[in-house]
């Protein structure tokens, strides 16, 4: 009991003098997990429209590879990218084992299903009279999906944010391919994960107590946009 | 007189049931016409090909202005509008959604305001400009649907059921804005309506829906 409490003392030392290492550690994870989230929402959004809105051969089977993505284990992706960006692998020429690039990749690949399927699931519940509100309004075909995309919009905001929060809290493909190197692949979760196994509580639990807090905040944002969409609809 | 059209031989039919057989009219004087006819006498059908919104099986719809054809590009498209008879509203403010056919046509944002605030005021919602559309009543619905067609200045006009789903009160607010829009006159109104006392009160020429025709009476 003691050193839980000695180490959340220690904890809240190191958040409220802004310990520069943990600074560090705090600002590598939010710049992996939001570039790989602008990743995965450009190529995301584009693609839950298109299976929300156009009917195609292999629409539904994309659709349910989306759907069981979403649940893809991070260890499996990493393991996969680790095989793929490996000296030995066919990506091993790139180099980029081990670096923020290939953890940004990874957490890409996490967040994108989650983007695209409840994109998709957001897109498809919208009116048809959107559609053809807009259609006789005069508006062109892109017009017409901007509409469409802008009435459900607080869907994909909580897309967005449901995938911010998986790849925030996601620790195992991101050790696999960044391998946790001081400085610069060491982010917040992979600290944790090796603090504890140091026995360095202190900065595990102050790293443990922002992640609660980042969550705590994407949680609360989720909420107020489902809230403020619902009462819209 | 601006956009004219005509409809000849047109035939459609859904699932092999034939709803549209071999109708033909012309559509060539500014006014309004009402259309009546039995449900599933495929006014609505006419109405989604006129619009350019469907093509028919066989036949043809051509626009003419001054005489000659007026290709169906998205131009013309912007030069026609179409009712429904339930209104497609967008989740923003009662003003977004009456500039939303003025933004998509890229107009400036003075002329917009002025345009828009001008059709609310003729359908009798400038007092609503800030409110949630989708707070509306099925009436003030109905009526915004209206403002949102005529802010864009439609050569031609459908009306699919303007007053199937109101009340009393708003059927003659909606009536009243249609007797308004005759008296500009500028453009052709085509209204479908199953009440004949509507439609006496309103068409300067009435049209009857039959066996996929369109006839005269």
């Amino acid at each position: 009991m003691d050193a839980i409490i000695e180490g959340f003392g220690k904890a809240f030392f190191l958040i409220l003098h802004l310990d520069p290492e943990l600074l560090s550690i705090i600002l590598l994870s939010l710049k992996v997990s939001g570039t790989a989230l602008i990743v995965a929402t450009t190529l995301g959004l584009p693609l839950g429209a298109l299976t929300a809105l156009k009917h195609f051969p292999g629409r539904g089977f994309i659709i349910s590879v989306l759907n069981t993505s979403m649940g893809l284990p991070p260890v499996v992706v990493g393991l996969f990218l680790y095989l793929l960006l490996s000296r030995s692998g066919p990506l091993g020429f790139m180099a980029l084992l081990y670096t923020t690039l290939a953890m940004i990749v990874a957490q890409s690949i996490l967040a994108f299903p989650f983007v695209a399927a409840l994109s998709h699931s957001a897109i498809i519940k919208i009116d048809p009279l959107i559609k053809k509100a807009s259609l006789t309004l005069g508006a062109t075909s892109l017009q017409v999906t901007t509409a469409i995309v802008r009435e459900a919009r607080y869907g994909i905001m909580a897309a967005i944010i449901a995938a911010l929060g998986r790849v925030m809290a996601e620790v195992g493909a991101i050790l696999i391919v960044g391998g946790n190197i001081a400085g610069f692949t060491r982010v917040m979760t992979t600290t944790i994960a090796l603090e504890t196994d140091k026995g360095n509580f202190a900065l595990a639990l102050a790293l443990g107590i922002i992640l609660l807090m980042i969550s705590f905040v994407i949680n609360m944002a989720l909420y107020f946009i489902q809230k403020k969409g619902a009462l819209q609809t | 007189m601006g956009l004219a059209f005509t409809i000849s031989h047109v035939y459609k039919s859904y699932h092999g049931k034939p709803v549209l057989n071999d109708c033909s009219f012309s559509f060539e004087k500014s006014g309004t016409y009402i259309l009546t006819g039995p449900n599933g006498s495929g006014k609505s059908t006419f109405f989604r090909i006129c619009a350019l919104l469907e093509d028919p099986d066989r036949g043809d719809v051509n626009y003419l202005s001054e005489g000659s054809a007026v290709a169906k590009t998205i131009e013309l498209r912007r030069r026609i509008t179409l009712l429904l008879p339930r209104v497609g509203v967008f989740n923003t403010t009662v003003f977004k959604n009456v500039a939303y056919g003025l933004m998509i046509r890229g107009i400036n944002r003075d002329e917009m305001t002025e345009r828009g605030m001008k059709a609310l005021d003729f359908v009798g919602l400038k007092h609503k400009t800030n409110q949630k559309a989708l707070t509306l009543s099925s009436g003030e619905t109905q009526r915004l649907g209206i403002a949102r067609a005529i802010v864009i200045e439609p050569e031609i006009l459908f009306l699919d059921e303007p007053t199937a789903s109101v009340d009393l009160e708003n059927t003659e607010i909606i009536e009243d804005i249609i007797l308004k829009m005759k008296k500009i006159g500028k453009s052709i109104v085509v209204i479908t309506t199953h009440n004949m006392v509507q439609a006496e009160r309103l068409a300067d020429w009435l049209l009857l829906m039959k066996d996929g025709k369109i006839v005269q009476t």
